[in-house]
């Protein structure tokens, strides 16, 4: 038997993430925005173990220098799977139409991450649009990974629609509040027959874990990592979080004793009694 | 001559015809990830020789970037 300094297997390898039928060792799913330039981003997101990497459809710059180099160079598809995304749409028609183009963009790739906005403050979905989208986006054939409120009715609707997975915020986009309502995503892990991913909130490696002792399949995260005073480092951090949450909830944690304690160590047997 | 907006920009074209592909060469985006929308209908990469544009005509080149 390895003492407990030899490296472990990850038991990623045998607990997958199972999305749209595909398999995934790493339950972490990262953004690629915000980060100083494709390095810092190739090596946070290396570093994070994802496999799964987001990415937004945007016009392309009129007059732009043919080589630039680009995101997808950065990150290949080789090694990473895209999930496009509808990022900053605020009507379904938007985010039908961004979408497409990501597909188009990447050779007929179905997965999406769908996000329709209803509020540029807030940030917080509008849930009617979204709901709008992703019946569209199933019936053109997509698989939709939806980002949606917390608000269990929502995610059911979202999954009968037939989206591959719910991704309910744990607080606001970008603010790093982390995991506010975990009541919610409890009501809404109960009931989910798809992998229910937390997207959005988290802020540093405790939210993530607390994200999957809660049995969440899996965590979407950007800002937390990209905003990191050392984003590789925190990469590492998330990386080890969602793995180790992920193990706490597959181990089942102790039961809460409020007022009783229970010493860990043998009550007889001491010296002098 | 053709007129066209391209990315809510407009676009002079001193010609009297011209595809899709043109448009894309003059963009200087020969070879890179993108994908159009023309007047609000996806055009396939492999149409974009075929596909000609036509003055009035509202074009939407997109590619990825960084996102979350």
């Amino acid at each position: 038997m390895p003492g407990m300094n030899a490296p472990a297997s990850p038991s990623s390898l045998v607990d997958p993430l199972i999305v749209a039928g595909r398999a995934y060792r790493s339950r972490l799913i990262v953004g690629t925005g915000k980060y100083r330039d494709f390095n810092e981003t190739r090596a946070a997101i290396v570093a994070s173990g994802a496999e799964i990497v987001t990415v937004a459809i945007r016009r392309t710059n009129l007059g732009q220098n043919a080589n630039e180099p680009s995101l997808l160079d950065a990150l290949p598809a080789s090694e990473f799977t895209y999930l496009p995304n509808s990022a900053g749409c605020y009507t379904a028609d938007e985010a039908l139409r961004t979408l497409r183009l990501g597909r188009e963009l990447l050779d007929g790739h179905k997965l999406c991450k769908l996000e329709v906005l209803g509020d540029s403050t807030s940030l917080f979905p509008n849930v009617r649009e979204t709901l709008i989208a992703a019946e569209k986006l199933v019936a053109d054939g997509f698989d939709v990974m939806v980002y949606t409120s917390d608000d269990p009715i929502a995610a059911r609707e979202l999954e009968q629609i037939g989206c591959v997975a719910i991704m309910p915020l744990a607080s606001l986009i970008g603010s790093g509040m982390g995991i506010l309502n975990p009541w919610n995503l409890r009501l809404i892990l109960d009931q989910a027959k798809v992998p229910v991913l937390v997207d959005a909130g988290v802020g540093t490696e405790s939210d993530a874990s607390i994200a999957m002792e809660l049995g969440c399949a899996g965590v979407l995260m950007n800002t937390a990592i990209a905003k990191a005073r050392e984003p590789v480092r925190m990469a590492r951090a998330m990386r080890l979080a969602v793995e180790a949450g992920r193990e706490a909830f597959l181990a089942g944690r102790m039961p809460r004793k409020q007022y009783e304690a229970s010493p860990s160590s043998p009550t007889s047997g001491l010296i002098g009694s | 001559m053709l007129a066209l907006t391209v990315n809510g920009k407009p676009m002079e074209l001193a010609t009297a015809s011209a595809t899709l592909a043109d448009v894309v060469t003059r963009m200087g985006l020969e070879g890179k990830r993108i994908a159009i929308e023309r007047n609000g209908e996806i055009v396939p990469r492999s149409r974009y020789a075929t596909t000609s544009v036509a003055s009035g005509d509202r074009l939407e080149i997109v590619g990825a970037v960084g996102g979350g």
